[in-house]
Order: structure tokens, then sequence, then C-alpha cells
């Protein structure tokens, strides 16, 4: 067919020593190995997942300019996809060997990787540069008192809603209490306007609200409590899971909402960017994600307003439920990564990376650099009289995973608010 | 039926000629056919030990371990994972899934992929841009198709939706599809079929090619019209091609991932999951590797007892030298 002229002998040789070649690529390329020379010369691997914008010309812009400040140093920057990202880590942990910086969103996934002693304490290397930073933003990485990462993202999660749409249907202040949500709720859809956009599919914006409410219900030691003693039957996850009942009872969610994606085509954050739906509950980067993934800006249309309280519950609404993006230093890193890493989020790259839209302060004082919108975020945040972590992250993965897919079936009408508990429990019991 | 008539027309011990020259070939002969024998299979052999032999192994020890995938597996579980997977309503789910996906599969899809086969084998016009065209979707990967069903059965403003959404009875399902548990699998079922039916007509073409004319034409002297022609002559001739095509059905059932998981990732709540999603989802999401080396371990078994039963009693008459054909005699 396509190889006329070889004969079969030579051609059958051939493809038989470049098997042997392919095959024996790997284990030859494993030999070589990257890292610092004997002539002063560093190469600081970075993995992170900067495959969008506007960190995507940022990063490497950065590096670039931190090259050439430090001409011994070169910054080798590998970008993945999301979830690539996550199951590369899994690979990578495993075999013992961490890039020298990489991202990490702190908590449970975090802390497995300090347990395997894969990843360095820069509790005192990183003292100067972690003095500048807001005390909030540093929460996800410390462990024993111990700090393990550089945010250079913090933000929280509350209700990004729609003015006109709200207007439209008579909502005329913003919901302080779970029943005045609820009335929002009936009158959003008795006007036809489709409440609230979710994404069923990708599930853990779904857990939002019921890590919210239970935060609202038992307050932040129900939440600490559960994780210590791997215990989540408590009343208030029950009645978290009933008060979540009552809101998809109202079926307020926009059509086939149990397969779309949050950041997808025709999903959540589409939905909302369109107008076809009233309000998301969402962290600080939803109007970007909004303009990205409908291709239109509500602008002024779009306003925030935190999570509302429950009547009779015990945490309060000042109590934010959210999360950053650090970097974390493996624990061979060369002492420049670290270095690159105060580089990173200093004055003027700080300025530059909050001001692009995508991320939310970390150095004290740097909110001026933001729009309103992310401003009342950012004052939620700073005003905050506690902080839970997103809980798929805070929890170990099996049990993250578990409280995600559970309350998907909860607003999918599969269980019961006790056997999303139940089911919760079972999971934390058998880490 | 080509390939057991070339094993029959094959001298018997053929494979064994060169040994009876053995004493009389000089060492430098022996070795060198040795040599360039193990030059051949090397890198065949290097490839199925490192990527087929050692990560069955693998699974299958940390398979008895509580192992969330980080450092080396420590905390033997013995049989727990397999105990917990007997007890998972999701796993159990898996199962009873992929049997209905199965059971679907040669229902409805082979039919009508054997269907088109003989009607495309008939002499007509534009008879190879048909073929082509039954046979795209086969030829775009899994993630494309999945991508775009994922499109055109958006909610709203789908085609899908578009298309039913005027129309008496199917109406009910605009906005569905994907999105609700109960139209989810038949959905998907349908993409599958849409996906895969070309290849298994193009399996079936290749047969009816394979059945000699003059046997076909002796029917008809004799008085058989073409249903009778059909059901007596084709189909009995074409038995070996539909025996392989099941079977290939069945083991790519079992093994569905890439087109569930860009569609649905299993949803919604669960209502297409199969093993292979269940296996990622508690293997990379969970990072419970123990258990998912368990899940897949019972997949393994599942194919491996699946192909064994299949080629000892239906594969048998096609498969010479099979494992399971006692010696390959008949």
């Amino acid at each position: 067919m396509g190889i006329p002229h070889l004969s079969r002998r030579s051609f059958l040789t051939a493809v038989s020593a470049g098997a042997v070649v392919v095959t024996a690529a790997p284990f030859l390329a494993a030999c070589g190995d990257s890292g610092s020379g004997s002539d002063g010369k560093v190469t600081i691997e970075w993995m992170d997942i900067a495959t969008t914008e506007p960190s995507k010309t940022l990063y490497p812009q950065i590096a670039r300019a931190y090259e050439a400040a430090h001409p011994n140093v070169k910054i080798k920057l590998t970008n993945l996809e999301n979830e690539a990202f996550k199951s590369k880590m899994t690979a990578l942990t495993a075999s013992g060997k961490l890039p020298d910086i990489f991202v990490t969103w702190g908590g449970g996934v975090l802390k497995q990787q300090i347990d395997a002693g894969l990843v360095k304490d820069i509790t005192s290397d990183g003292s100067a540069i972690l003095n500048t930073l807001t005390p909030v933003s540093q929460k996800p990485y410390q462990f024993d008192g111990k700090t393990y990462a550089i945010p250079y993202d913090m933000g929280g999660v509350g209700f990004w809603y729609n003015k006109a749409l709200f207007k439209k249907a008579g909502v005329k202040d913003v919901p302080k209490t779970w029943s005045e949500y609820l009335d929002a709720v009936r009158k959003l859809k008795s006007a036809g306007i489709t409440p609230i956009a979710i994404a069923g599919k990708d599930k853990w914006p779904e857990m939002y609200y019921w890590a919210y409410l239970s935060m609202r219900i038992g307050g932040l030691s129900a939440l600490q409590q559960a994780q210590e003693n791997n215990d989540f039957s408590g009343a208030a996850f029950v009645s978290a899971g009933q008060k979540l009942k009552e809101l998809t009872d109202l079926e307020p969610f926009q059509k086939g909402f149990q397969n779309a994606g949050y950041d997808t085509p025709g999903g959540q954050a589409a939905t909302m960017g369109a107008g076809k739906a009233a309000m998301e509950l969402m962290g600080q980067w939803a109007p970007a994600v909004q303009k990205d993934a409908s291709g239109k800006d509500l602008g002024d249309d779009l306003g925030w307003f935190p999570f509302p309280s429950v009547e009779g519950g015990q945490g309060a609404a000042t109590e934010v439920f959210g999360g950053g993006n650090g970097h974390a230093l493996s624990k061979d890193a060369p002492k420049e990564a670290i270095d690159f890493l105060a580089f990173l989020v200093n004055d003027e790259n700080e300025r530059k990376l909050v001001s692009s839209g995508a991320f939310m302060p970390v150095v004290k004082g740097a909110e001026s650099e933001l729009d309103k919108n992310r401003k009342l975020v950012a004052d939620a945040l700073n005003s905050s009289t506690g902080f839970q972590l997103y809980l798929d992250q805070a929890f170990p993965p099996a049990v993250g995973q578990e409280v995600n897919d559970s309350v998907a079936a909860l607003i999918g009408g599969k269980k019961t608010p006790q056997q999303v508990t139940e089911a919760v429990t079972k999971a934390a019991k058998s880490q | 039926m080509t390939l057991s008539a070339t094993t029959d027309n094959r001298p018997r011990h053929a494979s064994r000629a060169p040994r009876k020259r053995g004493p009389k070939a000089s060492m430098g002969t022996r070795i060198r056919g040795w040599a360039s024998t193990t030059w051949f299979l090397l890198p065949a052999l290097l490839l199925f030990f490192f990527f087929v032999l050692i990560p069955i192994f693998v699974a299958f020890y940390t398979s008895f371990f509580n192992w969330g995938g980080f450092g080396p597996p420590d905390d033997f579980a013995g049989l727990g994972n397999y105990r917990k997977l007997a007890d998972d309503p999701v796993f159990r789910g898996d199962l009873w899934r992929g049997l209905l996906i199965i059971v679907f599969s040669i229902a409805v899809q082979l039919p009508i992929a054997l269907g088109t086969a003989v009607l495309l084998n008939q002499k007509m016009r534009g008879r190879a841009v048909y073929r082509a065209i039954f046979f795209a979707p086969y030829i775009l990967s899994e993630v494309i198709a999945g991508v775009l069903f994922g499109i055109i059965f958006l909610p709203g403003d789908g085609l899908a939706d578009k298309i039913v959404g005027d129309l008496p009875l199917l109406g009910e399902l605009a906005g569905k599809w994907f999105a609700d548990p109960d139209t989810a699998l038949p959905t998907l079922f349908a993409v599958m079929t849409w996906k895969y039916f070309g290849f298994h007509m193009m399996i079936y073409l290749a047969g009816l090619q394979g059945i000699p004319s003059e046997v076909l034409e002796a029917a008809s002297i004799d008085g058989a019209g073409p249903w009778r022609r059909f059901r007596s002559v084709t189909l009995p001739l074409l038995a070996p091609t539909l025996r392989i095509s099941v079977f290939l059905s069945v083991i790519g059932s079992i093994q569905l991932f890439d087109l569930v998981w860009v569609t649905t990732t299993g949803g919604p709540t669960h209502s297409t999951e199969t093993m292979a999603v269940t296996m990622f989802q508690f293997g990379f999401k969970r990072y419970q590797m123990g258990y998912a080396s368990a899940i897949s371990v019972a997949m393994f078994v599942i194919s491996m007892i699946f192909s064994l039963i299949y080629q000892r009693y239906a594969l048998r008459r096609d498969l010479q030298g099979a494992v399971t054909s006692a010696g390959g005699r008949r």
C-alpha cells in the first residue's frame, strides 16, 4: 500500500527497530534529569493551570521579567487544563516527585501531599512575604500552625444577581433571610423568570447551597466538629438538607439543569450571563466567566449579595464560604523558587493580576484595583467573622466528592436529607 | 471463513518443521534464527509486559489495600474493597445498566447494522457514498461525538429541543434528554447506536462479500424468494461474522467510558454511570485507588469470563487454536 518500494524484510526490520526505540524511549528519558547545575544555573519547574486569559499571558510575562532580573534562573512553566492538572498531580504525588512550584487550593488535598512529605514548610523562609498578605488568604494552606503555600487569589461565594430581572419581578430589596429568599424565588417564578442558574452536571455549584445552609444553621463550629469527628449526622446538616429541599421543591432552576456544566456552552454561567436566569451562587470569578461563556456583559445590571441567614440558625451572615489559589513548593525546590513567588505577588505584579479581573487581592491594601461588585466580595471577606474553605477542598477528596454527589442527588430528588448526611458520614468514617 | 480455511490447508506441524533440520543446521544458523526471533518479538513482548501484564498485576495487588494513590500501599484490607463493592448500590446499578446496554446493543444496534449492510450490498448507484456516510460516525472520536451531541441535546436552544418542541407526543422530551434520570440512558443509547452501527455494518459488508454468489444463484434456481435466500443462505454463511460482531459489541459495552464521560459524566444521579465511569470517579476524583482497582479487577474478571465462555461455546467453530478450544480440535 503506502510502502511499495521497501522489501518486506527491510520494512519489518525498520518497523521493529522503531518499536524498540519507542518502547525504550521513556526509560532512557528517565535517566536524564534537570535541576540545578554546578555552574550556578537554576531551573525552576512551575506547573500551573493558566490555560485561559488573563493568566495565560500574564504568567509567562512575569516569569520572563524575573528571568531578566536574575540571569542565572530559568523558569520552566507548564500549564495544564484544571482537571488534567489534578490527574497529573495524582500521578506525580504517587511517584514522590512534585514540580518545584505548583498550584494548590489547600485543604484536604494539600494535607495529603504534606503527609506524604512532599511539600516544603515555608513558615520561616517565607515569613517576609507572608506578612504582607491578608491573614484570611493564608488560612487554607495552614496546618498545625505551619504555612505551606503563598496565596495569589482569595475570595468568597455569594449570590450574583440580575438587578433588571429582580426589578421586573417586583423584588425590591435583596433577601436577608432564607424565607425572604424563598419569597424572592416565588416572585421571580410567577413573573415567568427562571430564578436560579445551576450546574447539575458539575455538582460542586450545588454543594455551595448545602454548605452555606449548614454554616448558617449550625455555625462554623458545627462544620469543624463534624470534620473532626467524621460525623455529619447532626441536626444542622439534616436541617440544611430540608431547607435546600424547600428551595428545590419550588423548581427554581433552569430547564435541563441536571446536565448543565458550569462554564460550558448553555451552562450555568452562560445562562446567567445571557440574562436567562436571575441569580447564581458563585465565587469571585463569576463575572469574568459569565462574560466568557455567554459573550455578553451584564454590566451595571449585575449585583452581589451575601448568602442570607437562616431564622434561628447559629451562624452569622458575615461568615464567608470560599477559597483561593496559592502556590506551594516541593520539598526539594531551590531557594530561588520562593524568591520568585514573592516576586509574583509584589506590588506591581499583584496590581496587574487583580486589575486583570480574574483574581482577588491577597496583598493588604490592594483592593483599590477592584471593580464595584468584586469590591463587595472583598469587603465581605475582609469584614468576615469566620471563614470556611470549599467543602470539596477542605475535606479529604473522598468526603468532598461524596458531599457533591449526595447533594446533587438531593437536588435531583433521589436522596432525602437524612440519606445525604448518612452517605457523607459513611464516607468520612471510612477515611 | 477464510481464517479457518487457511488453518485447515496448512500442513500439520508446519510450525515445527525447522526443528527437524536441527542437528544438521549449523550452530551459527540456529543462533541467528534465535536472535532474529528475539529481535522481532522483543518490542511486542516489552510493550505487552510493561503496559499490559504489570498494570494488571498491580491493579490486582492494590485492590486488596485501602490506598489513596500516595506513597506505597500499606493499609491491607483483604477482601474489604470487594465486600464494599458488592454492597455499593452504584456499582450494582452499573451492572444493571451494563446489561441493559448490552441487550439493547444486540437487539437494536446490530439488526440495524445488518439491515443496512444487506441493503448496501446490492448493486445500486452511489453505494460507496452511502457506505462512507454510514461509516463516518465511527471514525469520529468519542469526545468529538460527545461534545457534538451535548450541543444537539442542549436544553432550550439545542437542535433536538427545537425539533420536538412543537410535536404533540415528543414535546414532553424537550429540556430532558441527558438532563432527566429517566431519559438519559435511552438518549445515550441513541448516540451509541448512531456512533457504532456503522462499524458493525462494515464488518457485515465484508462478511456478505465473502458469500459466493453461486450459492445464492443456486437457491434462486431452487425457487427461494428473497427472504428465504436471506434466512437460509445469507444468514448462516454470515454467522461467523455475526458472532465476532456480538463479541466486540459486548466487550465494548462493558468498557464504555469516553462517550458517557463527555456527555453526562455518569449523571444525572448515576443514571448513565458505567463501571468504567465509577472506577474513574473513585480513582481520580476521590483518590480511593484501592477501591478503584477493585472495580477494574471486577471489570477484568467479567470481561474475561464472558470472553472465555463465548469463545468456548460461540466462537469455537471460528477460532482454531484458541485457549478454550481444547487443542484446536473440532
